[in-house]
């Protein structure tokens, strides 16, 4: 029997790469693993996820599951995991899995690692290492209970491809009562966008205070189009309501490693910079050249972001 | 109604974290302490409950050394009634904190439990969950809009999620907790910091609330994060442009 359960994430019928990540966090672990999907009318989606070489795919499906509630959930996951007896349970770190998890682990009085950035085994031994002090100490750390769960940052780890086969998908039958959870869901307000997911995207162009407004996401806003990039923000932006919250990029925001970064105006504060430092290439504009944000820059352009990003706009137009 | 609401003794997120080179921990000579910034929200939301109108009770609770009563009292300059600091002498994971914390609601009956969503220094993000877990208690994590309905029988919560924000209604007693956005807390003000002195503070020997407090995770090492060199600056677009397009070959 798998080692490893993985509890894969869905949106609108689509997969979620994140998972993909946590697949390749579980073969490191070694002794196979399955994978659950869990909602309402999701073998779609475990037909898709069949095609990463789990041992099995699991669903957990009905309408207790329709919206997510962290008691049903959780009880549901539980069951499962004692009727297959997995050592390990990972999902991605993403705001989902983190408010899932310890819950779970709770239920097994067992220990989690959070935001896993690698994973070492040497024989029976595994050793988790995960970010501290927003990404400024990393401690390695082994889980002592039977079970042992943790989140995978996704950015830490390479997107499992297709394995060649196809996995069994088998309907998990679990005993949730939904009307126990003294949980009502009321509604999901959805942050619309047409450009790439910010988790996901291959270039990230940032604004921070230096943006002054939603005047100046806009014009950043332009050059991402051009880049076919997300947008991302610094804690100042968002809290000032410049953008919606889902964009922040930072320690306790979203954790980012595109191929290219171009922080605009950010001055670069630590839980910044523990959510992006991990980009391949990064772009710095300020005015500020004493801005720290500058010590973690491959580029770095001392100027005015208003002034520097039309003419970053007109440059890439006119090389095309 | 009684609120309960947290109060972590961190090191001061704005100092530089230096890992020792013998891989035991961090350098902690010269460090600072603050209250965690995410139970400052949480202290402040119980304030604000209060005074839009519900009688309530803010008992915060800590847990540490001897010293984290400084940041209970911080708690308490804000405004919380009175502070218990459970008195721990080593450092315990999460799946203690949250069998500490289990033992206080259960001596304390509090109808709502704010916390902060996570530590700033061992940014686990995990007690406030087990701790609903191990009570059986309903949970909305990363708050940020707390709404007493149906009489304070029920709060209306927004949480921060994957792609949006999404409304849930619990049932108290229910754990709470509080994300960035929530509210801007308050600065305590002198008057209130003297009057904070004089509040009951009462500290608990961890043995003597009669727990499990075996950790499920054991430290190995600690090492420093890959650094990132700092790169070169360029003079103007056109040379960054040329950088992109030719040296990093990204755009």
């Amino acid at each position: 029997m798998a080692k490893t359960l993985i509890i894969a994430e869905h949106s609108k019928g689509q997969i979620k790469k994140a998972t993909l990540s946590s697949i390749t966090a579980a073969t490191k672990i070694g002794g196979g693993y399955s994978l659950v999907v869990v909602g309402k009318d999701v073998r779609a989606v475990a037909d898709l996820y069949a095609k990463y070489g789990a041992e099995k795919v699991f669903t957990i499906d009905g309408d207790a599951f329709k919206n997510y509630i962290a008691e049903n959930y959780a009880e549901a996951i539980a069951q499962l995991i004692k009727a297959n007896n997995f050592e390990f349970v990972f999902g991605s770190a993403t705001a989902f899995t983190k408010d899932l998890l310890p819950r779970l682990a709770a239920k097994f009085d067992a220990g989690m690692a959070s935001e896993v950035l690698a994973i070492e085994v040497s024989g029976s031994d595994v050793v988790f290492a995960r970010p501290m002090w927003a990404g400024n100490a990393v401690a390695h750390i082994k889980i002592t209970s039977p079970v042992k769960f943790a989140t995978i940052r996704a950015t830490e780890f390479d997107h499992a491809k297709e394995a060649g086969a196809t996995s069994p998908v088998e309907a998990f039958a679990a005993s949730v009562d939904p009307a126990k959870a003294k949980v009502e869901y009321i509604e999901f307000a959805e942050t619309k966008s047409e450009r790439p997911e910010l988790t996901e995207a291959r270039v990230v162009i940032s604004g921070g205070r230096g943006t002054k407004g939603p005047e100046g996401f806009k014009m950043l806003e332009e050059l991402a189009d051009l880049l076919n990039a997300a947008i991302g923000a610094s804690r100042a932006a968002v809290d000032s309501g410049w953008v919606p919250n889902d964009l922040q990029v930072g320690q306790t925001g979203k954790i980012v490693a595109p191929e290219l970064y171009i922080a605009c105006g950010i001055s670069g504060a630590i839980q910044h910079l523990a959510g992006m430092k991990g980009s391949k290439v990064i772009v710095a504009i300020n005015k500020d050249e004493e801005a720290p944000i500058f010590q973690v820059a491959d580029y770095g352009l001392v100027a005015d972001m208003f002034k520097a990003v039309p003419e970053i706009i007109t440059a890439i137009k006119s090389s095309r | 109604m009684k609120i309960l609401v947290t109060a972590k003794r961190v090191t001061d997120p704005d100092m530089k974290i230096k890992v020792k080179p013998d891989g035991t921990g961090i350098v902690t000579d010269g460090m600072n302490y603050k209250i965690n910034p995410f139970c400052e929200i949480a202290v402040e939301e119980a304030l604000r409950i209060r005074e839009k109108g519900t009688a309530a009770e803010i008992v915060v609770v800590g847990i540490g050394p001897k010293e984290a009563a400084t940041e209970l009292r911080t708690a308490l300059a804000m405004g919380a009634d009175r502070a218990i600091l459970v008195l721990i002498e080593k450092y315990y994971d999460s799946t203690v904190v949250a069998k500490i914390l289990k033992k206080i609601v259960e001596e304390e009956k509090p109808d709502l439990i704010i916390t902060g969503k996570q530590a700033v220094d061992d940014d686990s993000n995990q007690a406030s969950q087990m701790l609903a877990a191990l009570l059986a208690y309903p949970q909305a994590c990363f708050a940020s809009k707390i709404e007493l309905v149906d009489g304070g029988k029920k709060a209306k919560v927004t949480r921060e999620v994957d792609g949006g924000l999404e409304t849930i209604q619990v049932e108290l007693p229910a754990i709470v907790s509080a994300d960035l956005r929530l509210n801007e807390p308050r600065y305590p003000t002198v008057p209130n910091i003297l009057k904070a002195k004089k509040k009951p503070l009462k500290e608990v020997p961890v043995d003597s609330l009669g727990i499990d407090t075996t950790p499920k995770t054991e430290f190995v090492k600690m090492t420093e994060p890959p650094t990132r060199k700092a790169g070169i600056k360029v003079p103007d677009v056109p040379a960054l442009i040329e950088k992109l397009k030719n040296e990093a070959k990204v755009i």
